[in-house]
This record gives C-alpha cells, sequence and structure tokens, in this order.
C-alpha cells in the first residue's frame, strides 16, 4: 500500500529508534542543570545515609567510644582516640559528624518510609474515591477536607502525646498527617483522566473495569503523584525534625538531624555553635536538594506544559 | 505609486532549540496594498503563524527573526526598537489570534480592557474612551453594546468573544491587521457571521488584512491575493481567483484537490500522499518532492521563487499549467 | 478469556436495519449538593440544571450505508454517537441492534454486541494511552476477547497495521513518536483489530491537516468496501459528509431537525436551518461574495428556546413555532424535516 512507504519516509519525527516515555521524561528533566546538581547532592547523602556505619569514623551512639572527656571541642581538634573531629563534639563527646551520618540514616527512613506508606494508603483512596463517585467519593473527601483543615505539627504532637516517643509512632503519626494530600491529589488526577479519550476506547473495546483502572488509569496519574510524593519526603523529614526538636519524637538513643540540633540548642549562645549548626546545615541540603528535584519533576511531569 | 502598507522581503526566522536549528520561516517574501486582504495559506508546520508573530514582533525565545526586512509603510519593523514596537501595536498595526482569550482579559470587565486600550495609545478622556469602545463594538455587530461593555468575556458565547477581540483590533483604526486563524475554532454559521463583518469592514475602512488559514474556501470568498506555504517557504503567490483556477505549484494544486467538494461522490479523493517534512531534518532541495507526482531530478535542486507570468510567482521547476483536473 | 465470537452472530443482509435507535434521549443533570438544598430551603433561586443534551431522536442506520450527522455545538451529536457505541447509557428510549434490543441484554451479552461497534475519535493526542506501545494498544483487546492467541499475535498486530496504511516496525514505538495522521491510523487499527461490522467515527479527521484528512478518509472508504463496514461519520465539516455519505441527518441543539439522502439534502434543504447551515459554508468556488449570515448566537442548550429551538434565527418563523414544537414529517421520498413550514403543503 503506497500510503505506508509514503508515511515510512517522512515516519516519527524524532530518531530512529524506540524511545520510551521514560527515556524521554530523563532527557526533560536533565534539562534542568540545577535540578541535576540536586539529584546528585541527594544522592551523595543517601549514599552517606545509608553507608554511615562504614562511613562515619565513630559509631557515636556506642558508648563504650565516647569519652566525655572529648566533650564540646570545637571542629577540627584531634581527640583522645587519635582521629580528628571534623565538626567538633556535643557534650557528651559524640563526634559530630558520624552524629549527622546517623542522623541523617534515621531522617530519610522516617521520612521516606512515612511517606512511601501515607502514598499507598492515601492513593488508593484517592483513586477508590474518583472511581467509585456518589457518597463513598464525598465521604473519603470530607475527611480528606477534615484532615487537611488542622495543622500538621498539631495534629501529629496530638497523636504523639497519645501513643508516646519512638520511630515507630513517629511514622504512624507522620503517615497519619500525609495520606490526605496524596488522595486528594490522585482523586483529582483520576477525574479528569477518567473522562479522556484513551479510557472512553478502552470502554469501547469492551476491556473489564479492572485492567482499564489499573492498566489504563492508575499509570496515567502517576505523573502528579510522584510530584506530591517527593515534595511530601521533604516535608515529612522537616515534619520529623521539627517534633525531635521538640522532643516528641525519636528516642534518645536514636537520634534524628533534629533531636541533635536540639541537644546543642542550649550552647547555641555560650559560643557553641557546631553541635547545633552543622546539623542544621545537613538537614538544610537535603531538604533543598529534595525540593530542587520536586520543582524540576513538576515541570516535566506537568502535561499543560508539554507540546 | 503609493507605499504599499507592508511589504515583507526575504523574512527569516529561525528556533534554536536543542535539537537544532528549526527554520520555521525561511525567505518569505509578499506585499500587501493598502486595504487589500491576502490569504497566507499552509498547513501545520508550514511557517504561517510564525510569519505573522514575526511582522507583529512576538516571536518568543529560543526563536528570533535572523534575516529580511519588514517594511511596514516604508519602516523596517524588524530593526526598531522594541519601545517603537509597542507604540506601533494595537495602534497601527493589530493582531487577532484564534483563541479570543489570548487577547481578552478573563479577569476584567470588557469596557476596562477596551477603555485601557484606547488610552494606551491616545490622551482622551475616559468617557470618549467609552464611547470609541462601544462604536467597535457596533461595528462588529454586537447587539446592545452598552450592556455588553459592562460584561465578562466569560459571559460571551466563543462567536462572540471574537468579535470582541476584532473590536480591539479595530479601536485605533489600524492600517494593517493579522489574523491568525480567528475563525478557525468556531461553528460555521458564526464563521460567517465574522467573516461577513470582516468583509464589510476591510471594504470599508481601508484597512489591509492578513488573513492566516490552513481553509482554502475561506481565504477564496475573502481575500485579494494568496500565498501558499510550505515548509517554511512560500510556494506560490498570486491573486486569489488566478491561483486556485489555475494552480501552479502541485502542492497548491494537491491541496485544492483534496477538497471534497472538489471530488466526485464516492471517488476516492485526490490526496497528496506523505507527511509534511520534519523542519528538523529538511532534507536537501525541494521540500515538497518526496510528495510530489511531478518530482524529477532537477529537484534535488533547491528551487528560487520565479514570476512565472506576470502577478503570479512560483517555486518550482516543473510548475504546472494546466487546470488541476487535467494534471496527474 | 470470552467466547464472545464462537457465538453465531446473526449476519444481515445489506439495507436490513442494523442500528435503530427510538425515542433516545439524554439529559445532563447537575444534582444540587448539600449547601445548594439548604440554600434553595431558604428561598434563594437555585435550580437543578438540567441541559437535554439529546431530545427524542429517531435514528434507522442500515447495513452497508454511511450516515452522516451533521450540527453545530451543543447540537448533541456527540452525545448521540457515544450512545450509538455503547459507552453512554441514554436517559429514554431504546436501541435495537440487529433487532435486539440491547439495553435489556445481561452486561456480558451487550458486551458481546457492543463490541461490533467501534468507535474513532476526534482528538489524535488524547485517543491513545500515551503509556503503551502501539502494539499493546492495537492488541490488547483481541487479546482479552480471545480473538488472537499468544502465539498469533503479532503477526495479527502486523496485519492491522498494515491495514490501516502503517508501518508494522514500527510497533515498538509509543504514540508520542507519531505524527497526528499515523495517531489516528493506530486508532483505525485498535478499532479493527476487534473485528466491528459498525464504526462510529466522532469528528475523526477535524483535527488533522487538509492533506491528511484526505488520506483518512480515503482509508474510511477503502475498508468500507474491503470489509463491509456501516459508518455514522458525525462531522461538523458539510464538506467531507457531502462526499462520504449515503444520509446525512442534520440536528440542532438536540433534536433531529431534517434528514435526507445525501444528494437531496445538499441539493434542495427543506428546513431552514439546514438552508442557513449550508449557505454559511464558504466555497471554494466562491470569489469575493458576499457572505451570507444567519442571524443570532447558538442558543445554550441550558436554556433552549421554546418551541422549535431554531424560531429565533429563522427568517420564517412565524407564531407557531414560538410554543409548539415540530415534528418530523416526510416531504419528499426519504426526506424528512421538522418545520411547521411543511404542514402548509400537506
Amino acid at each position: 500500500m503506497s500510503d505506508i512507504a509514503a508515511n515510512a519516509t517522512g515516519a516519527a519525527p524524532r530518531k530512529d529508534r524506540v524511545e520510551t516515555p521514560f527515556q524521554r521524561f530523563v532527557s526533560e528533566f536533565a534539562e534542568s542543570r540545577i535540578a541535576v546538581l540536586g539529584l546528585i547532592v541527594f544522592s551523595l547523602i543517601a549514599f552517606i545515609a545509608i553507608f554511615a556505619p562504614w562511613l562515619s569514623p565513630q559509631n557515636p551512639y556506642d558508648l563504650a567510644q565516647l569519652d566525655i572527656m572529648d566533650g564540646r571541642m570545637e571542629p577540627g581538634t584531634v581527640g583522645g582516640a587519635g582521629f580528628t573531629f571534623w565538626l567538633g563534639t556535643d557534650d557528651q563527646g559524640r563526634d559530630m559528624l558520624s552524629g549527622i551520618m546517623y542522623g541523617l540514616r534515621i531522617s530519610l527512613t522516617v521520612g521516606a518510609g512515612s511517606a512511601l506508606i501515607a502514598c499507598i494508603f492515601g492513593a488508593s483512596l484517592g483513586l477508590l474515591a474518583a472511581y467509585a463517585g456518589g457518597r463513598t467519593d464525598s465521604v473519603i473527601m470530607r475527611v480528606v477536607d477534615l484532615q487537611l483543615s488542622f495543622p500538621s505539627i498539631l495534629v501529629a504532637l496530638m497523636i504523639l502525646a497519645f501513643l508516646g516517643k519512638g520511630i515507630m509512632n513517629v511514622v504512624i503519626a507522620l503517615v497519619i498527617v500525609e495520606w490526605a494530600y496524596y488522595a486528594r491529589t490522585v482523586r483529582g488526577t483520576a477525574l479528569v483522566e477518567r473522562r479522556r479519550e484513551y479510557i472512553e476506547a478502552a470502554q469501547c473495546l469492551a476491556l473489564p473495569m479492572r485492567r482499564i483502572l489499573f492498566r489504563h488509569l492508575l499509570p496515567n496519574c502517576l505523573p502528579p503523584l510522584i510530584v506530591v510524593a517527593t515534595m511530601q519526603v521533604a516535608r515529612a523529614i522537616a515534619l520529623e525534625a521539627t517534633l525531635s526538636f521538640l522532643g516528641l519524637g525519636v528516642p534518645i538513643t536514636e537520634p534524628s538531624l533534629g533531636l541533635l540540633i536540639a541537644n546543642g540548642y542550649e550552647y547555641m549562645l555560650s559560643g557553641k555553635y557546631w553541635i547545633s549548626f552543622y546539623p542544621g546545615i545537613a538537614l538544610l541540603i537535603t531538604i533543598v536538594s529534595i525540593n530542587l528535584v520536586g520543582d524540576q519533576l513538576r515541570d516535566v511531569l506537568n502535561p499543560r506544559l508539554k507540546k | 505609486m503609493a507605499v504599499p502598507t507592508l511589504e515583507v522581503r526575504n523574512l527569516r526566522t529561525h528556533f534554536f532549540t536543542r535539537a537544532g536549528v528549526v527554520k520555521a520561516v525561511d525567505d518569505v517574501s509578499f506585499t500587501v496594498g493598502r486595504g487589500k486582504v491576502l490569504g497566507l495559506v499552509g498547513e501545520s508546520g508550514s511557517g504561517k503563524s510564525v510569519t505573522g508573530f514575526s511582522i507583529i514582533g512576538l516571536v518568543d525565545p529560543p526563536g528570533r527573526v535572523v534575516g529580511g526586512q519588514i517594511l511596514f509603510q516604508g519602516r523596517d519593523l524588524a530593526r526598531i526598537s522594541e519601545e517603537e514596537m509597542r507604540d506601533l501595536r494595537g495602534n497601527r498595526i493589530a493582531m487577532i489570534f484564534q483563541d479570543p482569550m489570548m487577547t481578552l482579559n478573563p479577569v476584567l470587565r470588557v469596557d476596562t480592557q477596551m477603555i485601557e486600550t484606547v488610552l494606551a495609545h491616545k490622551k482622551v478622556s475616559k468617557e470618549e474612551a467609552r464611547q470609541r469602545a462601544r462604536d467597535a463594538l457596533g461595528m462588529v455587530g454586537i447587539p446592545s453594546p452598552d450592556e455588553r461593555l459592562k460584561s465578562y468575556p466569560h459571559q460571551f458565547s466563543g462567536g462572540m468573544r471574537q468579535r470582541v477581540a476584532i473590536a480591539i483590533a479595530l479601536l485605533h483604526e489600524p492600517d494593517l491587521i493579522v489574523a491568525d486563524e480567528p475563525t478557525t475554532a468556531l461553528d460555521v454559521t458564526i464563521q460567517g457571521q465574522i467573516l461577513a463583518e470582516v468583509q464589510k469592514l476591510a471594504a470599508t475602512t481601508g484597512t489591509s488584512l492578513i488573513w492566516i488559514t490552513h481553509d482554502l474556501s475561506v481565504v477564496a470568498g475573502l481575500a485579494d491575493d494568496i500565498a501558499v506555504m510550505y515548509a517554511g517557504r512560500i510556494v506560490e503567490k498570486g491573486d486569489v481567483s488566478d491561483v486556485l483556477d489555475t494552480p501552479l505549484h502541485p502542492y497548491t494544486s494537491g491541496l485544492i484537490g483534496s477538497v471534497p467538494s472538489r471530488n466526485r461522490r464516492g471517488e476516492p479523493l485526490r490526496q497528496i500522499p506523505g507527511m509534511t517534512p520534519s523542519l528538523l531534518n529538511l532534507v536537501p532541495g525541494c521540500a515538497f518532492r518526496s510528495r510530489c507526482p511531478r518530482a524529477a531530478g532537477a529537484c534535488l535542486a533547491e528551487p528560487e521563487i520565479r514570476e512565472l507570468i506576470p502577478g503570479r510567482e512560483v517555486r518550482c521547476f516543473h510548475p504546472m499549467n494546466e487546470a488541476p483536473e487535467q494534471a496527474a | 478469556m470470552s467466547d464472545a465470537l464462537t457465538a453465531p452472530r446473526a449476519t444481515l443482509d445489506a439495507g436490513a436495519p442494523m442500528v435503530e435507535l427510538r425515542g433516545i434521549s439524554r439529559r445532563f443533570e447537575k444534582k444540587l449538593d448539600f449547601a445548594g438544598k439548604i440554600a434553595r430551603r431558604l428561598g434563594a433561586p437555585v435550580r437543578e440544571e438540567i441541559v437535554h443534551a439529546v431530545d427524542n431522536v429517531d435514528l434507522t442506520i442500515r447495513k452497508g450505508e454511511v450516515v452522516g450527522l451533521v450540527g453545530e455545538s451543543g447540537c448533541g451529536k456527540s452525545t448521540l454517537g457515544r450512545m450509538v457505541a455503547g459507552i453512554l447509557p441514554p436517559s429514554d428510549g431504546t436501541i435495537l441492534r440487529d433487532g435486539i434490543d440491547v439495553l435489556r441484554l445481561s452486561s456480558a451479552e451487550a458486551r458481546e454486541i457492543n463490541l461490533r461497534t467501534q468507535m474513532i475519535f476526534q482528538d489524535p493526542y488524547a485517543s491513545l494511552n500515551p503509556r503503551m506501545r502501539v502494539s499493546d494498544i492495537i492488541g490488547e483487546a483481541p487479546l482479552v476477547h480471545g480473538l488472537v492467541t499468544r502465539a498469533g499475535y503479532d503477526a495479527y498486530v502486523d496485519e492491522q497495521m498494515r491495514r490501516a496504511g502503517l508501518d508494522p516496525g514500527f510497533k515498538r514505538r509509543y504514540p508520542h513518536q507519531f505524527s497526528g495522521g499515523q495517531r489516528q491510523r493506530i486508532g483505525i487499527a485498535r478499532a479493527l483489530a476487534v473485528k466491528p461490522d459498525f464504526i462510529v467515527c466522532d469528528e475523526a479527521v477535524a483535527a488533522l491537516d487538509v492533506s491528511i484528512q484526505a488520506q483518512i478518509l480515503n482509508l474510511f472508504m477503502r475498508l468500507r468496501t474491503e470489509l463491509d463496514l456501516t459508518y455514522l461519520f458525525i462531522s461538523h465539516d458539510l464538506g467531507v459528509v457531502e462526499h462520504l455519505s449515503d444520509r446525512v441527518v442534520i440536528m440542532y441543539l438536540g433534536r433531529v431537525v431534517e434528514e435526507a439522502p445525501s444528494e437531496t439534502a445538499f441539493a434542495r434543504p427543506n428546513h431552514p436551518y439546514t438552508q442557513s447551515l449550508l449557505a454559511s459554508v464558504p466555497r471554494i468556488e466562491g470569489r469575493k461574495r458576499a457572505f451570507s449570515v444567519v442571524m443570532g448566537e447558538i442558543p445554550s442548550p441550558l436554556n433552549p428556546p421554546p418551541g422549535c429551538h431554531f424560531h429565533p434565527r429563522c427568517p420564517h418563523a412565524m407564531e407557531r413555532c414560538k410554543t409548539e414544537k415540530p415534528e418530523l414529517k416526510e416531504v419528499a421520498p426519504g426526506q424528512r424535516s421538522a418545520c411547521h413550514l411543511n404542514d402548509g403543503a400537506w
């Protein structure tokens, strides 16, 4: 058929190979240098967090390794054991650098972990609300609205006051605070995508409802979800830091960055700034790098900005 | 001989993208006389809209005008400053877009916007500006203009909005209006109304009009002259009746031939095989070569545009001389 | 896997009614929410808004026919098309497919019948799932419905692509790598892959360039003869409809105003709306002509004029037209029109 030959000559306007949506996404993401920088920084932070036990000069929670004589040393001093405290020590003699590395572990685990659980939970509810419609939709959305009208800190504090301290409790509190964002985002996208013509085509082809929902609808609701999830991870980390700073978060035996900041707070005015300052910087860099990645993700994945 | 309202000479507008240079407009020349209507015709990717934007100076980066002259009443728009251009825009040269919401601000009332437009270029009282706005609305056939002035754009239907956009374009009685597919998105009966209004206005006010469209039938009824664009270049130019009755370029002939009303019922439509080339991957030689039934070895070189008959210009090595029905 | 297509299918003779719509209506209601109900109780002038997108339409499509459905914004043609295709349930009325009342069937039986009606959509960019490869887009439904086995899958997809004018070498690509015209071909291949006998084309070429339009329209015509297809061709482009259709149905604000064989409709239109519609269409032959004009705006479907919907814009409107809805009556062999002006002649 002449049509094929004719169409083949002009074929796909791009390169002559299959370009998956993912490859396209990666090349579009890479257009922003600052986002790529953010991604590199965050990868570095994640790497440090994962390999902290092997990277850090000292295990700050092994009491046997601490010497209180090393307490409150300035950055750069050499301690009793022979290695340099690059970022100084806290009042217990813990190396700040090691403390930050371990602290990152906790912060990232709690932050990412709670975001993931909240995402699965919230997205499922959002999808259900959009698909079922009617009363189910109304009920779920009213709960979401209710949830979102309270300041997150307040809700988290109330939950932790009820449950007590501990990492699992913090995760639970964060999940309860966060799920509503995911639900609302997914519901909004699903409502729009549900009306699109490729879904109508799938209905016309008499495909089973479940297949349409999971094979056609859900994958196309992912982009805004990914953006929200990224921003929420940053938010969760910040929230956990706040809770720990206030003393209601993680226990002292497993301090996150927030707790480290709290520990050093009393020394801020007496000149021993490093005990709060460096954990604070670490927290800042973590959150900013995640936000930079999230910003670019939002721009790349926003269908309206395409074409 | 009077200076023509607009004379475009060898205009080139290129887009410098990451993927390469897109020569959206590549050596385009035409003239529009006072009170004349030029139909600029082409499909998507032909460069017709970019030509319009280039004239009015609204080409956004990564694109820019890289060569040629845009002589508006003798003055080269490609060389003047942005401030001088702003002085002309909306005043002596106006533009109408396909989507009227590109002209209208959804959060302002119509009278606010129109008065603002008047006052931007003329120092008159608000009352007089309002009167001008009312007159302009009347000119485009909007009933009860006083009431309509107090409305917001969303309270109008699509056709009405487009009329308001046209009225805004007319507020300062410009010498040139560039219209980019203004009726494409409208219903047939509404399009008919607007075309009738525009025809009347063109006849009475002496404004020159460039009507950019893909619809040959609209151009047939409205324009004096027609320029057909393909892959960033003009491939045929001339009086509208001459071109439509006896097209010289195979592309023009193909376009005319594929209009359903030109074909006998039930028979396959005459079609142009293939697709418009990607402007990123233009092959050397005539851009239409791969789709042309008359292509031959000579077409590997780039054809220049030549005046074949007085008043008729074609960019082709093998122009057609006979009527389309007799062609291959 | 359903054994949908092993069940014996009624084979119709050419010319027998394939799809019959009787008294089909579709309303869209915006129900008042809780706050609205309270407001109404308190006396605020709040109403439930009802749009009569399709108002009591009768339509018969015979096997082998191409029926063109034309109208402007708000006429209900797209809604009607979706009801015919089975993706939108009607508010009232009956749909008969090969003589069987579709709305009374169980969902499994209805599915089998609805599979035989396929739809080609307007927007080539939105009608394909951007996250699926072309081969999956085309092959998914046949696989799910048992039309093809895993073994024969590739060959089947290749065949569908070739038939729609696409190179099977591109089947692993994603939609965004194709142009608008090619995507429309993918949509056609997808529809044909489930072996339909009836296709609803909803403005299938409106978003395409003129030169590509001609290619796709020719493809439709060729497939019609090759596969013995019946079409409902929805379009606002009268030139295209005139070329393609055997019969034309003209709608205005949810109602059918005229129905006639293609030649008759375009040569001797009866209804004033049809006449003004035809007069408004620009023709390539018309030079510097004065465009003739229909007065007024198209009313909003939320608030259609009483009586005959067209009366505010009709040059021949009478008193009767403002209150009484005209019925579709036969005015010439095969031509029906809903206009009070015709009553005098009979």
